[in-house]
């Protein structure tokens, strides 16, 4: 057991390390969704009417918070393709180091990253305007579920880097399934425009309850649209979290099976 | 003592289509060095995953100092080195920060994997890159730094995967001296190649395998044995390759063969250095001047070819598909 902690230490240090090495690397993960939060608040923000108090950015923010931590899933599939690519699995697995280690490292250091990137999120979002009305509390509960909810979605982003094996295949794959995941949602624009049936979709998925449990927590109106009265439009924080548990109880055991299994070339 | 022993292994992939090992033995003694040669995709990479706890097969037990790999990988990964084809390090990270994060796995403490990799650093003369990111090294350097990680446990039994493919001349060169001073500090090695002159230098013993079998096996020297014994090479100017054809008859007293082109006279001979010692004398007495004269022993490249009937270049393409195969299936 404490060999098994300071084994998933010393991958998580590895990748932290990397920051250090390369700072383009922190660089760049902290420039694009900053720069995301300023193209949507200042290209939508104008032509939306929201009906909240503060305008777009309120809703905004939150959304671009769990879009952003959705995307770990993109970091960590790529790491890992690129470790499995260039045969560091091979040597982690020929290691006497306990078998979850490599990937419950990787995902607690992807996880680690996302404290930085919302920091820097959050302090450009508040220069353009983004005043969160709840409490003190309610806030940092709101950024911990963003964190929690990153660290479960890297699971997802184990499984499928794992299985890919290439670093430029891991990047497509990761687009096609974070892309739809967090544009069928509530994140940037109200679901009522969308036809009907997407509807529902976007109101049970795990990204737009996450955005409404964050603008829940950040003081915010909870919108409805077509499921207005549904369990998850309801509780959204209550459903977050209730797919977080389903993420990684499903997304854990295949990962490390994975892992293990992993029939290199 | 048999450090090493693999009992018939059998490995298939793509759902049985592809056999990479058909029954495979193999065994090293304690201390001793064995080089696998074979070509691409005869199964040489599949039997060092085996044996280094990375992939089960389908049927077969394999025992590394004694211990059961499929029974106790665990225990196996304690005592074993594996360095592959390709340099599995981090590239991002200096060779410094490799080794320190790859002795803290081995589960060395702080002060220990630092003592370690300073070591390691001085022993494969990578001590002035150090500081510097393995994106900054050469190939030789990187493979250096990926076998230096493999040696922090002082492994009892090391497994090295063409150890020196793809590198320059002066890269293998220097691999070669590499891989000498640790044989004679006396570790076990299994050691897969492709080169024939690699196996020769290295190896203590070979292992000649194809399509997933040891088809032959033995020295160097008993290997070529095989193959048949020396012949006596000699090269002159035209006007006298009928003068030095009688003679080489003579000591040979079998078969000579003439080659125009090389304007070279051989054949077989049986007395080693004494056909030699003759052969000279009577071109002396003759007052010819040979432009070459030796015995040429067969070399690897000629027993593989008489064992297999091809070259070992040969089948670079069906490794291609082979590899894909793999890929593709799990």
């Amino acid at each position: 057991m404490i060999n098994f902690i300071s084994d998933a230490a010393v991958i998580t240090k590895r990748q932290l390390q990397q920051l250090t090495r390369v700072p383009e690397l922190l660089l760049f993960s902290t420039i694009q969704p900053i720069m995301f939060v300023l193209l949507f608040r200042y290209v939508f923000g104008g032509s939306i009417d929201t009906g909240q108090p503060g305008g777009y950015v309120q809703l905004l923010m939150p959304g671009i918070f769990v879009q952003t931590v959705a995307f770990t899933l993109a970091g960590t599939a790529v790491g890992l393709a690129a470790d499995m690519q260039k045969g560091l699995i091979d040597r982690f697995r020929s290691l006497p180091i306990s078998r979850s280690a490599v990937v419950i490292g990787r995902t607690l250091g992807d996880g680690a990253l996302n404290i930085v990137v919302l920091a820097a999120m959050g302090i450009t979002g508040f220069i353009v305007g983004w005043r969160p009305s709840s409490s003190v509390f309610e806030v940092i509960l709101g950024f911990i579920f963003l964190l929690v909810f990153g660290f479960a979605m890297s699971w997802i982003g184990v499984l499928i880097g794992l299985s890919v094996r290439e670093e430029r295949v891991a990047t497509n794959a990761t687009f096609i399934v974070v892309f739809p995941l967090t544009f069928l949602s509530n994140a940037f624009a109200p679901t009522t425009g969308m036809p009907r049936p997407l509807q529902y979709v976007a109101e049970w998925n795990p990204v737009s309850t996450m955005v409404a449990g964050c603008r829940q927590l950040f003081g915010l109106e909870n919108q409805f649209g077509a499921t207005a009265g549904s369990f998850p439009s309801e509780n959204p924080l209550q459903m977050s979290i209730i797919y977080m548990i389903l993420i990684m109880a499903v997304f854990v055991p295949l990962s490390i099976r994975k892992y293990n299994n992993a029939a290199k070339k | 003592m048999k450090a090493v022993v693999a009992e018939n292994l059998v490995k298939s992939y793509t759902k049985g289509s592809v056999k990479a090992l058909d029954g495979l033995n193999l065994d090293v003694e304690e201390g001793t060095v064995l080089g696998v040669l074979g070509p691409n995709g005869a199964g040489k990479t599949t039997s060092v995953r085996i044996l280094a706890t990375l992939l089960s097969p389908d049927s077969g037990r394999a025992f590394v100092a004694g211990i059961d790999v499929l029974k106790h990988p665990d225990e196996v990964r304690k005592i074993i080195g594996l360095s592959g084809q390709y340099a599995a390090v981090d590239e991002t990270l200096t060779g410094w920060d490799n080794l320190i994060m790859f002795g803290r796995l081995y589960h060395l403490s702080a002060k220990a994997a630092k003592d370690r990799a300073v070591e390691l650093l001085e022993q494969f003369s990578l001590s002035e890159a150090a500081k510097r990111p393995i994106r900054t090294y050469s190939g030789g350097m990187r493979r250096r730094l990926d076998l230096a990680a493999s040696l922090i446990i002082r492994p009892k039994v090391l497994f090295l995967d063409e150890p020196t493919t793809g590198l320059d001349p002066r890269g293998r060169q220097d691999m070669w001296g590499v891989i000498d001073e640790l044989v004679k500090g006396g570790v076990t090695l299994l050691l897969t190649t492709q080169y024939l002159e690699e196996a020769d230098h290295l190896a203590d013993e070979i292992a000649v395998i194809d399509h997933g079998k040891v088809i032959a096996r033995g020295t160097s020297d008993s290997l070529k044995r095989q193959v048949g014994g020396e012949r006596l090479e000699i090269v002159v100017e035209n006007e006298y390759v009928l003068a030095v054809k009688e003679i080489v008859a003579k000591v040979s007293g079998s078969a000579v063969n003439v080659d125009e082109g090389l304007r070279q006279i051989s054949a077989p001979v049986t007395t080693g250095s004494k056909a030699l010692i003759e052969a000279a004398k009577m071109l002396d007495e003759q007052g010819i001047h040979p432009l070459d004269i030796g015995l040429k022993r067969p070399s690897l490249d000629d027993v593989f070819l008489s064992l297999t009937g091809h070259v070992a270049e040969e089948k670079v393409a069906e490794e291609d598909l082979v590899g894909k195969g793999r890929r593709r299936g799990k």
